[in-house]
């Protein structure tokens, strides 16, 4: 009788409750596609992505229809094109842009992501290089997406790097300012960033990582809500107990069809990444789970507390149910990708300076936030160091991916479509940030950095 | 490899019926049935051998599901680890 039960149980959580697999990931190492030719190093980047992905997609949804669970994402991620990109000697990436775009759509993949730069500490010369074709390469192609780390916690804040963004978030907007600035959706300004997350905009194929590696992300905030309807009224243990247990299934469905993609493509599995992901979807939303604790709307007081403990709660849970656990793991709180968030943000519960709060305890950061499309560089920048030092100093990783749409402002609505969603803009602090951000240099390292 | 077979949806005559001659049809055993009403609706899980099955997994799902959008109901049919696996460790 329990395998009945439990078998009811899984198809209402796929059924009702949009249990679903958000990503499978193939990391792929780029490094022996470094040639002093950029033509050349384009071309083995192309046969090697379109070698070791061919069958990504196939089998994903072979997977799929077989278990009846959805994949919705099959995604790739290669290794920071800054370090790739070099030798050529080329000065503008936005080739090496075009030819990840080109093989990702040969393969069937809604999104690549490695057009990134790791600079936290400074800039060698592809970092700059690259950095500077972020604009036209969010603009011009279709499914790449770019990351930039800015700081760790064993480096410090590179303040120089913080401030060239600003520009580069600017500059990015502009150009895409026909589709209300969806090059910026592409975009993430990292602190402490992970080698092996799934997740996009933000994934890349870190240096320590083997050649080829399938990472997983799983979903599930509306399973979490549905558990929590049962313990209404219970002290905030009990929840907690409650969060734990579904998580601990959600993540067991990712490890099971981890395995699987890994034995059917022979391509070994990385890691698993326990994130509650939200999609735009009703009763898909971590907003609404926070309410479902007893918050009249996200962004209230007690927010914070709330999100921790849902945040603690669900690592706990998934970490035995998975062989290894890496990536982001944890609640992710992106607004416009969030039905609950998107209607904190337009009732006034939920303000700019609540989501950096909320960003202490989360898995990410400031993520998929609309703002005037005339915020100033400085502003940009500093709402970056203040995200970077949020990460830096608790040792965690924190990230930055704002919108300030081009020509529109508070109180109109930015719209991105599909999973990406919409928002309405939200207002920023209008006090000037701009002697600090051009002071550049770097923060140091905190104190307890030095751990060896 | 097994299967979970779920069946939901409004009591009528010939649900095991149909159910079956697919399973017939592409020669899956059946090892197990747990069924029951609940308030009217008639809901079914059988967990059934696909060691033996002639055919595709794919169009064995898709014949199932044809046969339950033709009387009105939802017919699925899944492998089993799914639902150890999400329970047990």
């Amino acid at each position: 009788m329990t395998l009945y039960n439990n078998i009811f149980e899984t198809v209402r959580m796929i059924e009702k409750e949009k249990l679903d697999i958000r990503t499978i990931t193939m990391g792929i190492s780029l490094l022996d596609c470094i040639d002093s030719s950029g033509d050349k190093s384009r071309q083995r980047i192309y046969d090697k992505i379109t070698g070791y992905a061919q069958n990504l997609v196939k089998v994903g949804d072979q997977i799929e229809m077989e278990y009846g669970i959805p994949i919705i994402n099959k995604r790739i991620a290669v290794t920071p094109i800054a370090l790739i990109a070099s030798a050529s000697g080329e000065d503008n990436y936005f080739e090496f842009a075009k030819i990840l775009d080109k093989a990702a759509k040969e393969v069937g993949v809604n999104f690549i992501g490695g057009f990134s730069a790791l600079v936290q500490k400074g800039f060698a010369n592809g970092d700059r290089i690259l950095i500077d074709s972020i604009p036209q390469a969010l603009n011009e192609t279709e499914r790449v997406c770019s990351s930039v780390n800015i700081a760790s916690t064993k480096a410090g804040i590179n303040m120089d790097a913080v401030k060239l963004m600003g520009k580069i978030i600017k500059d990015t907007a502009y150009l895409s300012r026909d589709r209300d600035s969806l090059g910026c959706a592409k975009l993430v300004i990292f602190a402490n960033a992970v080698d092996d997350n799934p997740f996009m905009a933000g994934a890349f194929h870190g240096v320590g990582e083997p050649e080829v590696v399938v990472n997983v992300g799983v979903s599930g905030p509306g399973v979490v809500k549905c558990a929590m309807e049962k313990v209404k009224g219970e002290p905030l243990h009990i929840v907690a107990e409650n969060i734990k247990k579904t998580a601990f299934k959600i993540t067991r469905a990712g490890q099971l069809i981890g395995n699987e993609v890994s034995n059917r493509l022979g391509v070994p599995f990385g890691i698993l990444d326990l994130s509650l992901a939200p999609t735009p979807e009703i009763g898909d939303s971590v907003a609404r789970i926070l309410e479902e604790m007893g918050l009249e709307a996200c962004g209230t007081h007690g927010t914070t507390a709330a999100l921790a403990m849902l945040n603690d709660a669900v690592k706990k849970g998934g970490i035995m149910a998975s062989s290894s656990v890496g990536g982001l793991s944890g609640a992710f709180i992106p607004v416009s990708e969030d039905e609950g968030m998107i209607s904190a943000v337009q009732n006034g519960a939920l303000t700019f300076d609540k989501l950096e709060a909320m960003t202490s305890v989360c898995s990410v950061g400031l993520d998929m936030i609309a703002v005037p499309g005339d915020t100033k560089e400085s502003t940009i920048s500093a709402i970056i160091a203040d995200e970077a030092a949020i990460g830096v100093i608790n040792n965690k990783t924190t990230a930055v991916r704002v919108i300030p749409v081009h020509g529109k402002g508070v109180g109109e609505t930015a719209e991105f479509g599909g999973l990406l969603g919409y928002m309405p803009i939200m207002a920023l602090n209008e006090f000037s940030s701009e002697e600090f951000i051009n002071r550049g240099g770097r923060i140091p390292a905190p104190i307890h950095s030095f751990k060896n | 490899m097994k299967g979970i077979i779920t069946v939901v949806g409004k009591d009528q005559v010939g649900i095991i019926h149909g159910v079956s001659k697919v399973l017939v049809d592409y020669n899956v055993s059946v090892e197990d049935i747990n069924q029951t009403i609940l308030k009217g609706y008639f809901t079914m899980m059988m967990l059934v051998n696909l060691a033996n099955m002639k055919g595709e997994f794919n169009t064995f799902k898709q014949q199932l599901e044809n046969f339950g959008e033709e009387i009105g109901i939802s017919v699925k049919v899944q492998r089993e680890e799914i639902f150890n696996y999400m329970h047990n460790i």
